[in-house]
């Protein structure tokens, strides 16, 4: 188990050192100069240049790297061109709404597709099977944003018991809640809909299986034998939708922050881009990759967890 | 008759209306020993199923199965489940996928007994009982991939007498184990009988077994009983036709010619295959595993050789590396004077003059392309392959060759028995005219009739086109029939070595001696007119 912990932390740290430097190559090289954007097409070239200084854009590129991520490992940012400010505050800003946005759009999507899942495989081909298969169909095809309209123009405007936008920030968890509430459903509506199929399938695969069959020659109801040997089994797949959901909650829900009005970091990032903050753009590009990897690193240990035979081998 | 435990009366089963058993009768007695045998298909499965109420779904059963008092067939599924585990238990074939991989053995031992049991206290302590009854003094917190096939099938065997049922079912339970596992195994199901007073409905397709095993046979023959018989009658009379047939098809031995006296063809000198394994600490050297350890050995022109040995032993791994599919850390491997690999890489014009058939013959053929395109594979290795015509006349003469006809060229390998499938793998490897065929467990899958009429099939083709063969098995009474002579693999090194009958009339090797003192043996006709 540690051999195989400290593989993965190895292979965590070297994926972040390379994310870094991607992510900084392709900044640097993509077009449109910070400062002449900043200071309009007519700028004179010596404030274009004493501006570029102060931004720091004059030193080497391997110092600005250099720079750039031993400020980051001590909590430094740096500073947005844009706005003048830390971008350290504006990302926790964004974060603490996207963060538990993500959390609770996760939440609700496997509170609803577990047990989707588990009745759909547990009576195939009837008539429950045949409804949650129809429903989660719908649930693919449908976009999230639209989902997100009608939600508003049914709890908002027409019962009027949910806000249908804007964020009162957390001072009152209740109205905070509540204002993540529609998004989140909007959110993980289509997100259930994949994991309940992959868990139906998955599932179905692990009830074929020789085990089972020795489960209920040893006096195990069905579903006694689907609950204590097929679940588990079924998991791992599950895990990995799982993981790779909570990475595209943390960042795509740009089209839902903007119908719900939510100042979150897929807002922020596309801001960033447009106004060629690229300062902003790397760290959130940046943060997002090391929410992808770390949540990665924690599904290889969920894998671990569910799976013996995973901890010996790499 | 007294002391029937368990009373199958006219059951007959049908799946989408079509019969797969037709009113078979078959009565199981307490501490006795009732063996069903037949080839696959004939319905030794669904009966066993149907005895525990675990009939696929699309199938239903009429007739009754009495086991004390009660008939199983009409028991709802309540009571089935009490009856399951607690009064018949059962084992299936595969001892790798039969266990729970995410649950250690001790868990899934007591398991059986928790959810029987009441109170269900002590159900650790129970299962380390029984694994101990079972020969198996582990820890309970072991996985079960940290334990051998044998191992995994005594924790099977544990989850089936946990509670000491009145009736163990065992289905083919040591068909995928080696020999000497098997042998184990059947003194271990064989003991548990007498100790504790269980009937035992033995399933297996293998009449060695079955003959030292069994106190009564039932021989099944597509969903009919054809002949039941305590054992020593039966194979002392053999009333049915079929009981005869597949006893002979058993103890058959293929007509082999004479082996030409050629000049030497393959010759491995010295090879070694290392396996990499996962470094035991970060950055330390990674040890490794070395599955084929110096083994030399010759094959000349015309001469029939066999390769036995345990799974893991490395005989498929020489087979791969003979083949030029594996790369060899050491030693040097060479047809005809040409090495097989030059400078690490495969020598394609030694590969081509090498041709293998594989055991499945399910597996081995892509199910979309004809037969004439899969046999015509090999053609790929020929710097100019025949084309129109000649092509038309090598498909013919290959199929021709292995009993088929021309036209099965355009039929889809779905339309084909196993058989006939192992037949069109033999005619994919012969039409290159190879210099060397491997056959690579190519009869184990076969029902002994159909395995029979193979290994004729391999006899006549030496003769006619004096084939040269390395024939591997696990599978000592096959190797015996078509071999002149025999290599014994252990833990990746040859150790003994010699013409076949002498290898097996008197074995040098303790090894080997193991093995085939280890092997069923078919009990001699004779031996039960004596009796």
């Amino acid at each position: 188990m540690l051999v195989y912990l400290t593989r993965r932390l190895t292979s965590l740290i070297l994926s972040l050192a390379a994310a870094s430097l991607v992510i900084f190559l392709v900044v640097e090289v993509a077009p449109g100069d910070p400062a002449s954007y900043m200071l309009g097409i007519n700028a004179q070239p010596d404030t274009v240049a004493a501006l570029r200084a102060e931004l720091g854009l004059d030193v080497p590129r391997w110092q600005r790297y250099l720079s750039w991520v031993t400020g980051m490992l001590s909590g430094d940012f740096g500073t947005s061109y844009t706005y003048r400010t830390p971008v350290s505050g504006m990302i926790a800003d964004r974060l603490w709404v996207s963060l538990p946005l993500a959390l609770y759009a996760l939440t609700l999507s496997t509170l609803i597709a577990l047990p989707a899942g588990i009745i759909a495989a547990s009576r195939r081909g009837r008539a429950a099977d045949v409804g949650v298969m129809a429903a989660t169909q719908l649930g693919v095809a449908v976009p999230n944003f639209w989902f997100a309209m009608l939600l508003v123009l049914l709890f908002a405007i027409r019962l009027q018991i949910m806000p249908s936008g804007g964020f009162p920030g957390w001072e009152d968890p209740v109205q905070a809640m509540k204002a993540l509430t529609l998004p989140a459903i909007a959110l993980a509506l289509p997100q259930a809909a994949i994991l309940a199929r992959v868990l139906r399938s998955s599932l179905i695969d692990a009830l074929g299986e020789d085990y089972i069959r020795t489960a209920r020659a040893k006096g195990l109801t069905r579903g006694q034998a689907l609950w204590r040997h097929g679940l588990r089994n079924a998991l791992i797949p599950v895990l990995t939708i799982i993981g790779l959901q909570f990475s595209f909650l943390l960042a795509g829900a740009i089209i839902i922050e903007q119908v719900f009005y939510l100042p979150g970091l897929g807002r922020l990032i596309f801001q960033s881009i447009s106004q060629r903050d690229l300062i902003v753009v790397e760290s959130v590009v940046m943060l997002l990759v090391f929410a992808v990897i770390l949540v990665n690193f924690m599904t290889d240990l969920a894998y671990a967890i569910v799976d013996p035979r995973l901890r010996r081998r790499a | 008759m007294t002391g029937v435990l368990l009373d199958i009366q006219n059951l007959t089963i049908r799946a989408h209306g079509k019969p797969i058993l037709n009113g078979i009768s078959l009565p199981l007695k307490a501490g006795e020993i009732t063996a069903l045998t037949g080839e696959s298909g004939s319905g030794k499965s669904m009966t066993a199923l149907a005895c525990m109420g675990l009939l696929p779904s699309v199938m239903d059963a009429s007739g009754t199965i009495q086991f004390e008092c009660q008939n199983l067939l009409e028991m709802p599924e309540k009571a089935l489940t009490q009856v399951r585990g607690q009064q018949i238990g059962m084992i299936f074939q595969e001892p790798m996928t039969a266990l729970n991989p995410l649950h250690t053995i001790g868990r899934q031992v007591a398991e059986t007994i928790r959810i029987h049991a009441k109170p269900p206290n002590r159900a650790e302590e129970q299962a380390r009982a029984v694994l101990r009854k079972v020969g198996l003094d582990m820890p309970l917190s072991r996985y079960p991939h940290e334990l051998s096939g044998g191992q995994r099938q005594r924790v099977a065997i544990a989850m089936a007498i946990a509670l000491r049922p009145a009736l163990l079912i065992a289905d083919e339970p040591t068909t995928a184990l080696d020999v000497t596992t098997q042998a184990q195994i059947l003194d271990l199901l064989k003991s548990l009988v007498k100790s504790e007073g269980m009937a035992l409905m033995m399933i297996t397709h293998d009449l060695a077994v079955v003959g030292e095993m069994a106190d009564h046979i039932a021989v099944m023959q597509s969903g009919n009983i054809v002949e039941h018989a305590p054992t020593a009658e039966l194979f002392a009379r053999m009333r049915h036709p079929y009981t005869r047939a597949l006893f002979d098809a058993s103890w058959h031995k293929a007509q082999l010619p004479e082996a030409a006296s050629g000049t030497p063809l393959l010759s491995v000198r010295g090879i070694n295959r290392d396996y990499p394994l996962p470094r035991p600490r970060p950055f330390a050297k990674r040890p490794a595993f070395r599955a084929v350890n110096g083994v030399s050995l010759e094959i000349n022109t015309g001469e029939r050789v066999g390769l036995v040995g345990e799974s893991g032993c490395g005989k498929s791994t020489l087979t791969r590396a003979i083949l030029g599919l594996e790369p060899i850390q050491g030693g040097e491997i060479t047809l005809n004077g040409e090495p097989v690999f030059t400078h690490g890489r495969p020598n394609r014009d030694v590969q081509r003059q090498m041709q293998v058939v594989f055991q499945d013959p399910y597996g081995s053929f892509n199910p979309r392309h004809r037969v004439s395109r899969l046999i015509t594979e090999p053609f790929h290795l020929l710097n100019k392959p025949p084309v129109g015509a000649e092509r038309e006349r090598a498909i013919a003469e290959a199929l021709t060759a292995v009993g088929l006809t021309p036209d099965d060229q355009h039929k889809h390998i779905h339309a084909f028995s196993g058989g006939q499938r192992q037949r069109i793998a033999i005619a994919r490897a012969l039409i290159i005219r190879p210099k060397l065929i491997l056959f690579d467990e190519a009869v184990s899958a076969l029902d002994v009739r159909v395995r029979a009429t193979i290994l004729d099939l391999m006899a006549d083709l030496s003769r006619e086109y004096g084939l040269t063969y390395l024939f591997i098995s696990h599978d000592l009474g096959v190797v015996r029939s078509i071999t002149d002579r025999v290599l014994v693999m252990q833990k990746g090194r040859i150790v003994e070595e010699g013409p076949t009958e002498r290898v097996f009339d008197a074995p040098e090797h303790p090894y080997t001696q193991n093995l085939i003192a280890a092997a069923p043996r078919l009990p001699d006709i004779g031996d039960f007119h004596a009796a």
